[in-house]
């Protein structure tokens, strides 16, 4: 080697090598000390780790039938992370994905029941209605969380705050309409909208029992990688995010950008209430609002904000949910002990984000 | 400065390789003893019966949780049954997992998912896949024909337990002001309210119930403030109807109230103000049902009732214990009403009846008996109840 040049090359290929070595080895490092520490807790509780490790394992990865078990689980969560997640990417705090998905539900059920079923005059196909569906639970989501983001940018309101309370509004609003407008006298269980329409339920994936949802949820989240990394807007937003002062000197429209980022991050968990009513609930009711939106706010944060690490993050915590089961039926464990195993599994891997760039093994050494 | 140990890309891939090969062969290795292994684990001992529960929330809420929570262990001591447990289960797709992976993973041949809102669309849609599996649902309205064979459907009438709570709290009561903190306007709920009021009204024909709808079933924050409110207004019993009546004891007794329990026994939650409550007796059903499930019978060949109903008189619900503050006169009455209830003498909606907005509920000669559809239908407070069903 002569010439200075693949040297240098080399080396940034090294370096790029060594990084990417990073970001595998902090989170599985961070995953064995959770596991360790719960163990602790077992141990304390009465039972055996190691028996446990093994449960856990079995009931969440162990076979194809635990696998759908953790998928199910993940799916919404998937699509409820980016409602925090994109907005982040511009610097926003967002987390009202709970009404978002809520209002997307609602958005989905409002155009199921009017345009599908027995009573409709137009005989549209299921399909079209079920796009519809799509799209108005996904506007529904969307401008929800842009009333966050145009508080935000017209008026200085902290996101955080007004996204969080626009939450409760919108669960409220959904009990209002469940319990008055909507509700279906016939059905006793609980109150509850009137029934989608058999032919606009979301079927399940060839040959399991997981729903279309997974797949939706996958392709948005790579979608959404694409558009942050990959696309002007997705750099724009990242230079906002970076610094908001030198993005409106460089002339990028902030307030656009704001409002966009937002819409697209709600209409995210806007698809999952429609997905949620359409393939499980199959009418509208309190069952939508089931931490799916929280859980997400925590998927987002844990995924250090790539939509891709979202799915493996949103898998991970579908599997600690599916084994919370078997904690309590074979190892008598309390039924809170899936949260302390959760709880455990996020700080530490929340933890090791701040020990990026500080093991000396783990660095580029050419300098 | 040492330097740190070069891994090149070569050397990595290799070894990537080759442990996902290890992993690999011992994950095939290792599939053939597995499932020898699931089936011992399943299905418990040779012969026994393996029955699921599942709750909504924890199992020691002073509520309707640990009503079934205290049943299941009352079933768990029959022999040849094994139960397991799962808790706070939310009404979405993880019950159907649940469900699934109960059968599946531990050979559960009959499940409980006790929840109300777990019948509709869960599990019947489990009960449709899983044919040989028997489902049991308290409340939930077993249609013949229409729902599955395997499907079973339990409950009780337990406001004739609440009238007797009423009889309790009209006569311990000094101002004849009762209060009654309920979740929302449904018939199971009015039902309760109207039973409870009646019974106060048999000894204290003056007595009113005031009631607030908190509008859900676990609202502890405004359970609170319904409770501390109705003791500004000079309500001295208050009796309740939502998941967890733990605030509602709890807030009246530091209040220095009188209460009346709902679900379970909260006696240690107001070990003063205590006076009785309306509890779940799932022990006794619980039991009969675990026994015909050792003696072979089931849904499906008849053996069992597809619909169980009953109230004091067929143990589905019972009074607690009275407390300390009742007076002899007070139990004398209680026990007077709950005898009277047992043998059928007592019929708790009987003319004349009218509701608080003036309407004629029932003429003189008129009557409901317990059984009568028309009582799951209510969407009326009777006279004396101030409160609407429509808040």
């Amino acid at each position: 080697m002569t010439s200075p040049l693949p040297q240098a090359s080399t080396d940034i290929r090294r370096s790029a090598w060594r990084r990417s070595l990073e970001v595998i080895v902090l989170p599985v490092a961070a995953l064995l000390v959770a596991l360790l520490i719960f163990g602790g807790f077992c141990a304390l509780a009465g039972a055996n780790p190691i028996g446990v490790y093994g449960s856990i394992y079995k009931a969440a990865f162990g076979s194809w039938s635990a696998w759908q078990n953790t998928l199910i689980r993940a799916s919404p969560l998937m699509l409820t992370a980016l409602c925090t997640l994109l907005p982040a990417r511009l610097g926003l705090v967002i987390i009202g994905n709970e009404g978002a998905l809520v209002m997307g539900g609602l958005g989905a059920i409002f155009v199921g029941l009017g345009l599908g079923g027995a009573s409709s005059s137009l005989d549209l196909p299921a399909v079209v209605v079920q796009l519809a569906m799509a799209i108005a639970g996904m506007t529904a989501g969307g401008l929800w969380i842009v009333l966050a983001g145009a508080l935000r940018h017209y008026r200085g309101v902290n996101e955080t705050i007004s996204s969080l309370l626009l939450n409760y509004i919108a669960i409220a609003f959904l009990k209002h309409l469940v319990e008055g407008p909507l509700r279906d006298a016939d059905f006793v269980t609980k109150p509850s909208s009137a029934e989608l329409d058999p032919t606009l339920w979301l079927g399940t994936l060839p040959g399991t029992r997981i729903h279309f949802g997974l797949l939706y949820g996958l392709i948005i989240c790579v979608i959404a990688y694409v558009l942050i990394q990959r696309t002007t807007f997705g750099f724009a937003t990242r230079v906002t995010g970076s610094n908001i002062r030198a993005a409106k000197i460089a002339g990028l429209p902030v307030g656009k950008l704001t409002l966009a980022i937002c819409f697209l991050g709600g209409s995210a968990a806007g698809l999952a209430g429609m997905i949620e009513v359409a393939a499980v609930q199959k009418r509208l009711n309190e069952s939508l609002i089931s931490n799916y939106g929280y859980a997400g706010i925590l998927v987002a944060f844990v995924s250090r904000q790539n939509p891709l690490a979202t799915i493996l993050v949103a898998i991970l915590l579908g599997g600690i949910l599916a084994s919370g089961g078997i904690l309590q039926r074979s190892h008598n464990l309390p039924d809170a002990t899936v949260l302390v195993f959760q709880g455990i599994v996020f700080l530490c891997v929340l933890f090791s984000d701040s020990l990026y760039g500080k093991i000396p093994q783990l660095q580029e050494t050419t300098k | 400065m040492s330097r740190p140990i070069r891994i090149s890309r070569r050397q990595a891939v290799r070894g990537l390789l080759a442990t996902t090969a290890f992993g690999v062969a011992t994950k095939l290795g290792g599939c053939s003893p597995s499932p020898e292994g699931e089936a011992s684990s399943a299905g418990g001992g040779e012969g026994e019966v393996v029955v699921g529960f599942i709750y909504v929330g924890p199992k020691d809420d002073f509520g309707y949780n640990q009503a079934h929570a205290e049943g299941a262990q009352a079933m768990a001591a029959v022999p040849g049954i094994k139960i397991i447990e799962e808790a706070n289960v939310p009404e979405t797709s993880a019950v159907l997992e649940t469900m699934r992976s109960m059968i599946e993973i531990d050979g559960a041949t009959v499940i409980f998912p006790t929840s109300f809102g777990y019948f509709d669309p869960y599990m019947l849609e489990m009960a449709a896949e899983f044919p040989e599996v028997q489902f049991f649902h308290a409340g939930g309205l077993y249609q013949e024909g229409v729902h599955p064979d395997n499907v079973g459907s339990y409950f009780g009438y337990i406001d004739e337990a609440q009238y007797v709570g009423g009889v309790i709290a009209g006569r311990m009561s000094e101002t004849g002001q009762l209060g009654f903190v309920a979740a929302i306007p449904i018939p199971q709920v009015l039902r309760n309210i109207n039973s409870f009021t009646l019974g106060a009204q048999s000894v204290n024909p003056a007595a009113t119930t005031q009631v607030v709808f908190t509008g859900g079933w676990a609202e502890p924050v405004k359970e609170a403030e319904a409770t501390n409110s109705m003791a500004d207004q000079g309500i001295d019993v208050i009796a309740c109807h939502v998941d967890s009546p733990k605030v509602v004891m709890e807030t009246a007794e530091k209040r220095g109230l009188y209460t009346v329990g709902y679900h379970a026994n909260q006696a240690p939650l107001a070990p003063e103000g205590y006076l009785t409550g309306a509890e779940w007796d799932w022990e006794s059903i619980y039991t009969s049902l675990g026994q015909q499930f050792v003696e072979g019978k089931t849904l499906m060949a008849g053996g069992i009732e597809h619909v169980l109903r009953g109230g004091l008189a067929e143990n589905f619900c019972k009074v607690s214990p009275y407390g300390p503050a009742v007076t002899e006169e007070a139990q004398a009455e209680g026990d007077a009403a709950k005898e009277a209830l047992i043998t059928g003498v007592l019929v708790i909606y009987e003319g004349e009846l009218s509701d608080n907005k003036g309407g004629a509920i029932l003429a003189a000669d008129e009557k409901y008996e317990q059984q009568n559809i028309e009582l799951e239908k209510m969407d009326w407070l009777i006279e004396g109840v101030k409160g609407s069903t429509g808040s």
